[in-house]
């Protein structure tokens, strides 16, 4: 098996290396010492018996298939659509989400932060990279990169410029550092002329870069439904 | 500790450079994979908690931290945990290659495939019942310590002297400075609201606050 990488992790090679055989890389090439030592500590854990191996497959697919930000748009969407619920969201997130069903590790403590025209709220973890896994899955390469921990409580504006979204002048950013078990998801505003639009369709308005706070959610014209 | 993996407002670090949200698997090679993996599987054994986990990350070179890429700090904090609870030895680690198998006791331990969801859904609540009552309540003024503490802590350079206002009081959760040394002791929390000028001066934006989760312990009353 070939498996490349690079000190970013985000190299050409990797996105080619997806499509094995669309190049004229030579597959003779030995993997790195990382990817050796990777290899060489599963086959101990495994050997020691201190792992299962099906139980490190499960862990993976969960994460890469079952659970992600598709989830939290589902309680976005819910919010905007019913107000008891999205008080219940905000006084109390992590029943209100445990009802849906999403609960668990690294969500055992949720927070909801609810955007207003004068409020715009984003979180980091500038410690590590704490993330709220079971309504958001995973954090992305750049939530958990040096430059967005060490930026984003000292200049949230212009990290927010760098993902495109530009706030007036009078909005206030409330920047949420994630330093303790408490794990933050932002309910964005809703997207203007959505009137009559159901949950289901919300959801697709919804990002994931929306539940962090470094955008907006999209709007009907950007998912092609525009008037 | 003052380790390198204490980001906030740290400089010349460059552009953020997010890869299109459409675009971005959820790990980028299969090794990233198995990391995640085999070490979440490998945490399951209980031998070690959060707090533990995150200092043995923290614990490297700062140089090592910053050009690590994330998993590769995963890697080396899990390397450090299984040597220093004793699961396996330095010279398997070294050499790849098991002296035998793990004791009898901690292969019990070890979930099966099937429990892995359950392990998931249960999660590691940390919230405590404490006999002391909260020193702070909402809208209290509080300066955070400046204190420096060599082992783990969650309380940020950037908000050490500051003054801010306790905004809201989580209950007590377990104190993670205790929690890396192995001990489990409830503090309450507190979320802390910090003017952007408060913490960053003249180069502060306009119009903002950062709040940050900080233990009693952290805090001290104006």
């Amino acid at each position: 098996m070939q498996v490349h990488w690079s000190p970013l992790g985000l190299s050409e090679e990797i996105k080619v290396s997806e499509n094995h055989h669309s190049h004229d890389h030579d597959h003779t090439e030995p993997p790195t010492d990382l990817v050796l030592r990777v290899q060489a500590l599963e086959s101990l854990l495994i050997e020691k018996g201190l792992v299962e191996p099906e139980s490190i497959d499960a862990l993976i697919d969960t994460y890469e298939t079952k659970v992600g930000p598709r989830n939290g748009a589902k309680v976005v969407a819910r919010a905007w659509c019913d107000s008891a619920f999205k008080k219940w969201l905000l006084t109390d997130a992590t029943a209100a989400i445990a009802s849906m069903d999403y609960a668990g590790r690294q969500g055992e403590h949720m927070k909801v932060l609810e955007n207003t025209p004068t409020t715009h709220n984003l979180v980091v973890c500038t410690l590590c990279s704490c993330y709220p896994w079971p309504v958001m899955g995973l954090p992305p390469v750049w939530y958990k990169s040096a430059p967005y921990r060490a930026r984003a409580v000292a200049s949230p504006r212009d990290v927010l410029k760098e993902f495109g979204t530009e706030l007036a002048d009078e909005v206030e950013i409330h920047v949420w550092d994630s330093t303790s078990e408490v794990r933050y998801l932002v309910l964005p505003e809703r997207p203007h002329d959505t009137e009559g639009w159901n949950e289901a369709d919300l959801t697709e308005l919804v990002t994931r870069n929306s539940m962090i706070g470094v955008e907006k959610a999209k709007s009907p014209k950007d998912i092609g439904r525009g008037i | 500790m003052n380790g390198a993996h204490d980001l906030g407002g740290m400089h010349g670090l460059g552009p953020i450079n997010p890869e299109p949200e459409a675009e971005e698997p959820v790990f980028h090679t299969d090794w990233e994979k198995r990391v995640f993996g085999f070490t979440l599987a490998a945490g399951f054994l209980g031998k070690w908690n959060i707090d533990m986990s995150r200092h043995s990350r923290e614990r490297q070179h700062p140089v090592d931290y910053l050009r690590h890429t994330y998993y590769e700090n995963w890697l080396a904090g899990l390397e450090k945990l299984l040597v220093e609870t004793g699961l396996i030895s330095q010279e398997e680690l070294a050499t790849g290659k098991p002296a035998g198998p793990a004791e009898a006791s901690t292969r019990k331990c070890v979930p099966k495939a099937e429990d892995v969801a359950e392990i998931i859904a249960r999660g590691n609540p940390v919230a405590m019942a404490i006999d002391t009552p909260p020193r702070f309540k909402t809208g209290d003024k509080v300066r955070a310590c400046n204190r420096h503490p060599a082992g783990h802590t969650r309380q940020p350079l950037y908000v050490r002297g500051r003054i801010g206002m306790i905004c809201e009081h989580h209950g007590a959760h377990i104190f993670p400075d205790r929690n890396a040394a192995g001990s489990k002791e409830g503090r309450h929390l507190y979320s802390v609201g910090f003017k952007a000028e408060t913490l960053w001066g003249e180069n502060a934006d306009d119009r903002s606050v950062v709040y940050v989760d900080l233990w009693e312990d952290y805090l001290e009353p104006l």
